[in-house]
């Protein structure tokens, strides 16, 4: 579900501060830039609240934050809720030992990768990034987590394409997002 | 600078959260890991703790964080500090026009881009990054920020490799660091 539907009286300024850049990075694609909402403190601390206000008491010891855009929201959500924040990168970016999990783009395929031990069977966590497309960063994740034994209770996300149908590919993980763009 | 006399009591604890791996990313280099940092809760929230007191009530405006653990650190102090968050970024990233800045490498060179309009002439700016080494990406971010008229106040990281002299690379633009790697 998202914040959408009864809608925040918060959530109007953060959809108005982000910035859709056409054509980027390739032709056809509209863009969805939250940089330009992290030049609003007042946007940017609600969307932060909005998060903490769900998630806090909910027993949550890990929010995972997805590389790069994931690292500006995950960490203030994880030290507002008492929270670790364990980053999801890139490959060859942790310097310890890692788990990887493989998962497919429109043309080949990438890797996450997370640290070994940075997260125990048991523990309840939070997945994010600024944006669910396909779903497919994000199920990658969830499987990193839930391999070692956590469970993810859910994903949040600043921004869905619905069109995209990412919540679908989610497999039954519940989604919350502030802003949905059509 | 950090202190030795009279070091807050944070800082010990800080310290000995960092994870220090030997040979990454190549053989002789000692890799001082942050990701152990965030899985203490209280280390990470005393590190920001730290940074926060320093800067609130300084009239700052700009948190620029470097590409991508700088993204960790800077948006929650700039969330209790009430200023803006810039991500600087690698080439090709940021969708909207940008400036960029090249610097030297060990071997070759990079680029640094921000985003055109982030920040105005006149602002008052930190620049946040996990660590600094020789000082060349946080003087490719002074610089950026630099030629659209901003007033780098001062250079904040968690960690500095006094033996790389980063801090004298950085000329006369004040560093303030938590933790000393000798």
């Amino acid at each position: 579900m998202s914040a959408y539907t009864d809608e925040d009286p918060r959530i109007h300024a953060i959809k108005t501060q982000i910035r859709v850049v056409p054509n980027f990075p390739k032709p056809g694609i509209m863009f969805q830039d939250i940089t330009t909402l992290l030049l609003d403190p007042k946007a940017f601390k609600d969307t932060i609240d909005l998060f903490v206000e769900r998630y806090k008491g909910k027993n949550i010891s890990v929010v995972a934050g997805i590389e790069a855009r994931g690292f500006i929201f995950g960490p203030p959500i994880a030290l507002a809720i008492g929270a670790k924040f364990v980053p999801l990168r890139k490959p060859r970016k942790l310097p310890g030992e890692v788990i990887f999990e493989e998962y497919t783009l429109e043309y080949g395929k990438d890797r996450l990768e997370m640290h070994v031990g940075a997260v125990e069977p048991g523990e309840r966590a939070l997945v994010v990034d600024d944006l669910i497309a396909t779903g497919g960063t994000l199920c990658a994740a969830m499987n990193l987590l839930e391999r070692v034994g956590a469970e993810v209770v859910e994903c949040a996300c600043v921004i869905e394409l619905p069109d995209l149908q990412g919540r679908q590919r989610l497999n039954g993980k519940p989604l919350y997002v502030l802003v949905e763009y059509h | 600078m950090a202190s030795e006399d009279g070091q807050d009591p944070r800082i010990s604890r800080i310290a000995s959260s960092i994870r220090v791996i030997p040979d990454f990313p190549k053989p002789g280099i000692v890799f001082q890991d942050i990701t152990t940092l965030l899985l203490d809760t209280k280390a990470f929230r005393d590190t920001i703790d730290l940074f926060v007191e320093r800067y609130k009530d300084k009239n700052i405006s700009v948190v620029a964080g470097v590409e991508a653990r700088g993204f960790i650190f800077g948006p929650p102090i700039a969330l209790a500090i009430g200023a803006k968050f810039v991500p600087m970024r690698k080439p090709n990233k940021l969708p909207g026009p940008v400036i960029s800045e090249e610097y030297s490498l060990e071997y070759g060179t990079d680029i640094m881009e921000m985003h055109v309009g982030a920040v105005e002439a006149g602002e008052r700016a930190l620049v946040i990054d996990d660590l600094i080494a020789t000082g060349g990406t946080l003087c490719a971010a002074i610089k950026l920020l630099e030629r659209v008229g901003v007033h780098v106040v001062e250079c904040a990281c968690v960690i500095e490799l006094p033996e790389l002299k980063g801090r004298e690379r950085l000329g006369d633009k004040p560093l303030f660091v938590i933790v000393n790697a000798a």
